[in-house]
């Protein structure tokens, strides 16, 4: 598009808030809710939190006390002690530690990697652009867990069993964070917006910089908030790459029923335990990650 | 522009933005400018762009991808990086006339039918009671993507404490309506059922969402014309919510299954120890369990990129009946009109 600007507002950075992310509210036709679908509705909702709710209270009782009857329906503090026992029997504070690192640094590469070729494939020409995004469509296709085997024999053999970057490297990318980005860019990105930078004599990088980063910014932050909740619930190569010595919390929740005499109560504790920091982000951006996952999702 | 941003269409569907916001603006060129930055198209930075995703993936995903097909072919070792010793097609041999294959592939059709089915089917169901105007909605929905985040592992920890012979609250449950008590974890079929809970648990409000989507950018003319017709609410989801879906259930339906031919975490924890056997008689072993049970446990790992490859064939044969099944409905209904 060659088209060259002539009213300054509408390179105003406000075009790029104008974003396809943000949903209409259902339209009008929708029929108001009976009784029927609001019991229903909590119904569901109940189930869905009912087995975290459980966790607690079978956290906080003996087996005695939870095969009674009718069983205990609270948790009580007796949680905070088999916390501190899961604690003991698995290096819980480590494996926080190590997920966040984990999480965190495969969110930075995934929404930063993915962000230059979205914006590459939604806004530069250059050959085989086509070919390279089906490509880049092709790969989701691909099952990771089909590649595990000589993955474990290479970071075998760069001696990086049980470090964090063998859990980082292999996922720092991510098809669907490429085609999504690609897809909010191409049409939240006004083509106006990178020909005015290109005639001040911006660079590439420099409009990357400028002017595409904070136009894809609610992108990058739902792509982020997926990202993250993906990284930090990631069990199966983790589980084969790192040991109980150096775990994420998954591995090491995963570890805490393979002792000899497995305490139930324990493990329910040490599993709300790793479960925690990811619901507590749930509750503050629940909202915006449910928007995330109903905008992506959506296939023209 | 105003309409692009009003639609309900979503992020693949709102192409006409750019377009329009072009046709907005005058066609008067300024005095050439004295410096301009390169040229975005014919830009050779659209390389250096894409670069790091095709070497992440290229290095991480498709090189061991295509190196487990060089590891079928050969009995090897985990410590065999070089690939051990060329055996041919014999491992492919061994898989066909191995039980525990047979018993694994069996295992995971029906845990997948067993989880896959009544998931999608509950997840349309409750996208069209969220489709209602609700008090509250942000909060269901939210409340609904809960065991979304609950991860594979606590989800399966927590439920196998659900379905606890002694000590579960199921199992109380039964007692109390007068039922017996049900060994979950030592049935096949209660293993695999208690198996499918946790994968439905933890899937159906996520496709629940990804269904609300799409309903609502369904047309309202639709909805409007049917009912000029007359037709019940019942009659307007059948005949006109579910084909406007189509695209969108088939869509899901190759995701869940997919995901339900790798099932590994859930049977792996279930029995809470860890174990890869999947069960005493192996009665919820899949062929994701197996693989790793040939690799990590037998160190076979020329068996385990066999069994590996057997599954990226069945995933293969999968999309290809979901293409096949697309393209007639589509052809089909190309006739119809």
């Amino acid at each position: 598009m060659t088209a060259v600007l002539d009213r300054p507002s509408d390179s105003s950075p406000e075009v790029g808030r104008r974003s396809p992310l943000r949903r209409r509210k259902p339209r009008s036709r929708a029929g108001k809710a009976g009784p029927i679908t609001y019991t229903l509705v909590v119904l569901t909702a109940l189930v869905s939190v009912f087995p975290l709710y459980w966790a607690t209270v079978a956290g906080s009782h003996t087996n005695a006390e939870i095969a009674a009857k009718p069983p205990p329906f609270l948790p009580n503090a007796t949680l905070f002690e088999n916390v501190a026992r899961a604690s003991e029997q698995a290096p819980m504070g480590l494996a926080i530690l190590n997920s966040v690192l984990v999480s965190s640094a495969i969110t930075v590469g995934t929404v930063l990697f993915c962000t230059l070729a979205g914006f590459a494939f939604a806004k530069l020409r250059f050959k085989g652009n086509g070919v390279l995004l089906s490509l880049v469509v092709g790969t989701m296709m691909v099952p990771t867990q089909l590649s595990v085997i000589p993955l474990f024999m290479m970071i075998a053999d760069l001696q990086w069993v049980d470090q964090l970057q063998a859990v980082i490297l292999p996922t720092l990318v991510s098809a669907f964070g490429v085609f999504f980005m690609r897809q909010y860019l191409s049409t939240a990105l006004p083509d106006e917006l990178l020909e005015a930078g290109r005639v001040d004599g911006a660079s590439t990088h420099r409009i990357f910089f400028s002017i595409v980063l904070p136009v894809a910014r609610p992108a990058m932050a739902v792509l982020g908030m997926l990202t993250f909740l993906t990284a930090w619930n990631e069990f199966f190569w983790p589980i084969i790459a790192l040991t109980a010595a150096n775990p994420t919390v998954q591995v090491a929740i995963a570890n805490l029923g393979s002792g000899y005499v497995p305490q139930r109560a324990v493990i329910m504790a040490g599993t709300l335990l790793g479960t925690l920091p990811v619901l507590a982000v749930f509750a503050v951006l629940g909202k915006q990650i449910v928007g995330g996952i109903m905008s992506g999702a959506v296939k023209g | 522009m105003t309409l692009a941003d009003d639609s309900p269409r979503t992020l693949a569907g709102t192409t006409g933005l750019a377009d329009a916001t072009a046709q907005d603006v005058a066609d008067v060129r300024p005095p050439r400018a004295p410096r301009r930055g390169p040229s975005l198209s014919r830009n050779r930075w659209g390389y250096g762009y894409v670069a790091p995703f095709f070497v992440v993936f290229g290095a991480f995903s498709l090189f061991p991808f295509l190196f487990t097909a060089w590891i079928s072919l050969h009995d090897a070792r985990l410590s065999d990086i070089d690939g051990g010793t060329f055996v041919g097609l014999d491992n492919y041999a061994a898989l066909l006339g191995n039980d525990f294959f047979w018993n694994a592939l069996r295992n995971t059709i029906t845990i997948g039918i067993l989880a896959t089915v009544p998931q999608l089917c509950l997840a349309l169901g409750l996208a069209h009671l969220l489709h209602y105007k609700l008090r509250g909605r942000t909060f269901f929905r939210t409340l609904m993507l809960m065991p979304y985040a609950t991860s594979i592992a606590a989800a399966t920890l927590v439920f196998a404490t659900l379905f606890g012979r002694d000590y579960g609250i199921i199992n109380t449950a039964l007692e109390a309506v007068g039922l017996d008590r049900v060994d979950w974890e030592a049935g096949t079929w209660s293993s695999q059922i208690a198996i499918a809970v946790i994968v439905t648990w933890r899937w159906t409000g996520y496709n629940a969402l990804i269904y609300l989507a799409a309903m609502q950018s369904i047309p309202g003319e639709l909805y409007e014309a049917a009912e000029m017709d007359g037709a019940s609410r019942w009659r307007q989801f059948l005949h006109v919510t579910i084909p406007s879906l189509r695209p969108t259930i088939l869509f899901t339906v190759v995701v869940s299954t997919i995901g339900a031919i790798q099932l590994f975490g859930e049977p792996l924890l279930f029995a809470g120890n860890g174990s890869t056997t999947g069960g005493s008689r192996n009665q919820y072993q899949t062929l994701g369990l197996l693989m790793y049970q040939q690799g990590w446990s037998n160190f076979n790992v020329g068996q385990a990129a066999t069994t590996a490859w057997a599954m990226f064939l069945i995933i293969l044969l999968v999309i290809g009946l979901a293409a096949v099944a697309g393209r007639i409905r589509s052809r089909r209904r190309g006739d119809l009109r």
